[in-house]
């Protein structure tokens, strides 16, 4: 890992607790998460199955007030939602009554900074970015999954983020579309030069994408282990079947295993 | 992205085909069907009539009711009638539209403001609104003023009430967007609220004129100078079943055309819809 980047998202003793109305008690989720993103880089997160991946993420966005701790991207303390961030949703949450474009324009409407032919212009721009050119003015509900996925990351992407949010966002999609869509992903974010951060039940997804695999712990989540992804910066598909993302896989199951057993639930499956 | 583009076109691009009989007719199916069973019906009536089976004095005929309404519209009578009631049902109809959109997005956004207006409004909601007619006329009179309140308070709860539902109904995942892109509560409720209840509303506004109509009728029968209400009041007084029946007609036709007025603004606002048909 180079560390002469500057950090780009730097949280710190992070918690958050979800308030039971009717028990008037509070459930600790996050308790005291650390963690540095480097500018350029991906960091992916996993963990058991309701640990509080989701949870951290709504946090950095903004969206969920954190209890103790505090996040800061570029030093700048996040209160609630900002420009600096973009969040691609899990389920594709496009609007079905805007067209595409009108979809990836949908930030820059809202900030109303730019003239409107401008917002339509570099609306355009990202469309072409994630390969939809010609698809401009159809609606979601005429696109494949794969495809409103790409919007839905074009339109984060649109409003020109420092750091971008993906919230297990090809979960929906078969797996053949899955696997296109991860090499995708890093094409796109490699030509638009982005920090991100993933969030993916999925081992093999998070280590395919990312420079580093953080794994969080059952609830309340801390981090349990960072993993150092120790692979070509080349991505290719095959590298999938090389010994060493073997190995790496066989690790961060364990881990995550061990977690799933704290919880009292059986461990699933065979690696 | 060539391959994906490619597989559009050949979905997309339909085969148009020779007109033909068969398929006009296919076409238009449903609304020949429609139109056939209502003219069978009124030659129906007129056949009755005509062979002496009713009294044209009670059940008038399709020709008479026919000749009337020319000879209303012919000599003018007509007018006066139709431009008070149109009047009624646009400024009443209108108010309605402009107090329950906003007011029910509201409620239905903020939840402490629906629970604190909740019992006001679903007892209003449940009280026929005729029995309201006679204290409406004791504040605004005979005149325009309390058919202008009537057909407000006819038409107001169907679009409010619906409004909340649609309001309360919308998508979560819509919302955070909203939020997660930092609009403002304003912004919210102009990019997501309001065109994710756009169906809801539309019942609302659908349902509500119909009760408008209703508003107009009434109000005009309870006490009223002209309207077409008082025209088929004053018609039924002298027993000129011909002219009630126009004045009934005409209500009707204003029902028809204008909820397909609506329904052609439900199409362009819901032209996004991918629909199920080949």
């Amino acid at each position: 890992m180079e560390h002469s980047n500057p950090v780009k998202l730097r949280a710190r003793g992070v918690c958050l607790n979800y308030r039971n109305s009717r028990s008037n008690t509070d459930l600790r989720v996050l308790d005291g998460i650390d963690l540095d993103i480097i500018e350029g880089e991906l960091v992916s997160i996993v963990g058991p199955s309701g640990c509080g991946k989701s949870t951290f993420l709504s946090a950095v966005d903004g969206l969920m007030t954190i209890h103790g701790g505090e996040i800061r991207i570029d030093e700048r303390k996040v209160t609630r939602p900002g420009h600096d961030r973009g969040l691609v949703f899990q389920h594709d949450s496009l609007f079905p009554w805007r067209t595409v474009l009108r979809n990836v324009a949908y930030g820059l409407e809202l900030q109303r900074r730019l003239p409107k032919a401008e917002i339509r212009d570099r609306a355009r721009r990202f469309v072409e970015l994630v390969g939809l050119k010609g698809f401009e003015d159809a609606y979601p509900g005429e696109l494949s999954g794969g495809m409103r996925q790409r919007v839905n990351i074009a339109r984060a992407l649109a409003v020109d983020p420092d750091l971008l949010l993906l919230d297990e966002p090809f979960a929906a999609l078969d797996a053949q579309t899955r696997e296109y869509m991860q090499f995708e992903l890093l094409k796109i974010l490699d030509r638009a030069k982005k920090t991100a951060m993933f969030i993916t039940h999925q081992i093999d997804e998070a280590i395919f994408l990312s420079n580093r695999v953080v794994v969080f712990s059952a609830r309340p989540a801390k981090v349990k282990e960072v993993v150092d992804i120790d692979l070509p910066p080349q991505r290719t598909l095959d590298l999938k079947h090389t010994s060493r993302f073997q190995e790496i896989f066989r690790h961060i199951w364990q881990l995550i295993e061990e977690e799933t057993g704290k919880m009292g639930l059986a461990p699933a499956g065979e690696a | 992205m060539t391959d994906m583009s490619s597989d559009r076109v050949a979905t997309g691009g339909r085969q148009r085909r020779e007109p033909s009989l068969t398929f006009w007719l296919l076409r238009h199916e449903n609304a020949l069907l429609g139109l056939g069973t209502t003219l069978a019906a009124l030659l129906l009536w007129e056949i009755a009539v005509r062979i002496g089976l009713a009294d044209p004095l009670f059940t008038s005929s399709p020709s008479r009711i026919l000749s009337a309404g020319y000879q209303m519209f012919a000599d003018g009578s007509i007018y006066p009638h139709l431009a008070i009631s149109g009047l009624e049902l646009l400024v009443g109809y209108s108010l309605a539209i402009l107090v329950a959109v906003p007011l029910g997005i509201l409620l239905g956004w903020y939840r402490r403001l629906n629970a604190a207006f909740d019992p006001i409004i679903s007892a209003l909601y449940a009280t026929p609104r005729i029995a309201l007619v006679p204290l409406i006329v004791i504040w605004f009179g005979i005149g325009l003023g309390s058919k202008f309140a009537i057909i407000f308070l006819s038409a107001i709860f169907p679009i409010l009430i619906n409004t909340i539902a649609g309001v309360q109904s919308v998508d979560r995942d819509f919302v955070k967007v909203g939020r997660s892109f930092g609009a403002s509560d304003r912004q919210m409720f102009l990019t997501v609220v309001l065109p994710a209840s756009v169906p809801f509303l539309l019942t609302g506004l659908r349902l509500g004129l119909g009760h408008a109509l209703i508003g107009i009728v009434v109000g005009e029968l309870y006490a009223a100078q002209a309207g077409i209400g008082f025209m088929i009041a004053q018609a039924g007084a002298t027993f000129q079943t011909d002219k009630l029946m126009v004045g009934i007609i005409l209500i009707a036709g204003a029902g028809v055309i204008l909820t397909n007025l609506l329904r052609l603004i439900e199409r362009r606002f819901d032209r996004w819809r991918p629909t199920n048909r080949l």
